[in-house]
């Protein structure tokens, strides 16, 4: 996972993100912001994962499963 | 304490076509049906499960019998047998009036089997082997021919039973629309319908009673009834004139659409689909203004389709989600496409069994079947969904319990939910038992050692 690029993107705080390299732009949740700002902080899946569970009202399973499939997103656009 | 959890998601915008329609097709969620909760039918029945509504069957049936009725005073209507034979959907045809329209003998045996009289059944279908051509003739069912085979089938059933058979022809013609369906019965435009008649009028086994004609399927448009209308009136004066007879009934089959979208149209049924009284309006105008009052002839319609389709549903759960490696989000649910043979030539409406916030995206929608073919819904635009989360898939009720087909896993419950709100299970899920049931092991294959 490059997380490089992360750090080139401007992330809005109502989930507007512009990629200057690309000109692309996308919208994300507020879920998927948070995700983002972990990721910034460079932490690891599973560490991505524990803090969505204590901060939200969720599963293991749950979470597990959505972490995954938006990192997998990620991934298609290129993002990371 | 904790936030609410939604379920993240990313989309990439991009700048598209306008629908302007405005018209979502897929999106929505329905948490009852016909007033019973989607989990009180699921906790009865299981998942999958068809479900049935006694009161929209009725509803749909009057209001298309009224109409018609109202138009043409000697309309009847017949149960299409094919397009839902389940005993306790034919059982409420029955009560309100229709006869049974049946294209093989195991469709009359049933329909026999269910009480209907010989005399009220229509037996068509390019298929007749001859011992039910006897069985027909003897009980007095209408029987519509479909070639010149049959013609001299019919007429050795009618002598073996010592009888002169009435019997109808069906006929085929152009009547504006593509493809033409030319494989069923007697061509008009090439004389061999009249050639037919001809035949059939110099027999001394069988006379001539009826015409009859179904000119294609899910039509769009009402003028090809018009058309369908005119040519055959217009044969049986002819006939009339020339043989000194009188045609008792003339049949213009079924083939009315429901509001079911057709794959590979891009408006939805609601816009594309006309109102089932403009085809009622095609077929009962054009008789009235063709024929003259002292010369109506009883007249059929065999709707199934319009009838039955949007009183019938599927309920079934999503058991995994998964990502695509192209990025399209897919779910599969526990019903196939041996159970939705209709799924290969429409896109249905997707329900959900509850509100579910998220980003809405176009998903795969897969059945249980270890095959690459079984793909239930190949776009729905859906919210992100549990695992768990029912899925209601519509219209649902034409075609489907007919041509499923065991594989791999037992056949699903059928549930009925009666006009008075309780429901009935008209059709208990499959066994093992009713599977191998007919098998038989040779004596010699019967042990073996691992």
């Amino acid at each position: 996972m490059d997380r490089d690029k992360l750090s080139v993107l401007a992330i809005s705080d109502s989930g507007f993100i512009f990629d200057p390299v690309t000109g692309h732009s996308y919208t994300a949740n507020a879920t998927g912001l948070r995700i983002f700002e972990l990721l910034k902080e460079d932490k690891s899946e599973d560490d991505i994962k524990s803090v969505l569970m204590e901060e939200f009202e969720t599963t293991e399973d749950e979470v597990s499963v959505d972490v995954d499939d938006f990192i997998e997103n990620l991934k298609k656009y290129f993002l990371i | 304490m904790k936030k609410e959890y939604i379920k993240p998601y990313i989309k990439k915008q991009t700048a598209g076509i306008m629908n302007k329609f405005g018209v979502s097709y897929n999106k929505g969620h329905r948490e009852e049906i016909e007033g019973v909760p989607v989990g009180n039918l699921t906790d009865k029945f299981g998942s999958p499960v068809f479900v049935i509504s006694e009161k929209v069957i009725r509803e749909r049936y009057r209001k298309i019998y009224s109409y018609f009725s109202n138009k043409y005073p000697k309309a009847k209507m017949s149960w299409s047998y094919k397009t839902n034979y389940l005993d306790a959907v034919c059982s409420i045809m029955h009560q309100e009036g229709e006869t049974a329209e049946v294209v093989s003998d195991f469709e009359y045996q049933k329909a026999r089997r269910l009480g209907v009289p010989g005399n009220k059944i229509i037996y068509n279908g390019p298929y007749k082997p001859i011992e039910s051509l006897e069985v027909a003739f003897d009980e007095g069912a209408i029987v519509n021919l479909d070639n010149f085979d049959e013609i001299i089938k019919a007429e050795e059933a009618a002598k073996a039973i010592n009888k002169k058979a009435a019997v109808g022809i069906r006929v085929n013609m152009d009547t504006g629309v593509y493809p033409q369906w030319s494989r069923f019965g007697f061509n008009l435009e090439n004389n061999s319908a009249f050639n037919a008649v001809k035949r059939i009028q110099h027999s001394e086994n069988l006379y001539l009673e009826g015409i009859h004609c179904h000119i294609g399927t899910f039509m769009l448009d009402s003028n090809a009834y018009r058309e369908a209308v005119r040519k055959v009136v217009h044969l049986m004066r002819k006939i009339e004139s020339e043989f000194k007879i009188s045609i008792k009934y003339l049949d213009f089959g079924g083939g009315f659409p429901s509001m079911n979208k057709l794959k590979g149209t891009y408006l939805p049924p609601e816009v594309a689909v006309p109102p089932v009284e403009e085809f009622i309006d095609a077929v009962a105008d054009t008789l009235l203004e063709e024929l003259k009052p002292d010369e109506y002839p009883d007249v059929y319609l065999e709707t199934g389709r319009a009838i039955i389709d949007e009183a019938g549903w599927l309920i079934s759960t999503v058991d995994a989600v998964k990502r695509l490696p192209d990025g399209t989000k897919s779910y599969i649910i526990d019903a196939g496409v041996n159970l939705l043979y209709t799924s290969t030539w429409y896109n249905y409406k997707v329900e959900i069994d509850r509100e579910l916030h998220g980003a809405y995206e176009n998903s795969i929608i897969y059945g249980p079947l270890c095959m690459n073919i079984d793909v239930v819904v190949e776009s729905a635009f859906l919210p992100p969904l549990p695992r768990g989360t029912r899925l209601i898939l519509s219209p649902m009720g034409a075609y489907n319990v007919t041509q499923w087909m065991q594989f791999i896993r037992y056949r699903p419950a059928v549930a009925m939910i009666m006009e008075d709100g309780s429901t009935e299970e008209i059709r208990r899920p499959e066994t093992l038992d009713d599977v191998v049931g007919p098998e038989r092991i040779p004596e010699k294959l019967k042990k073996f050692e691992l």
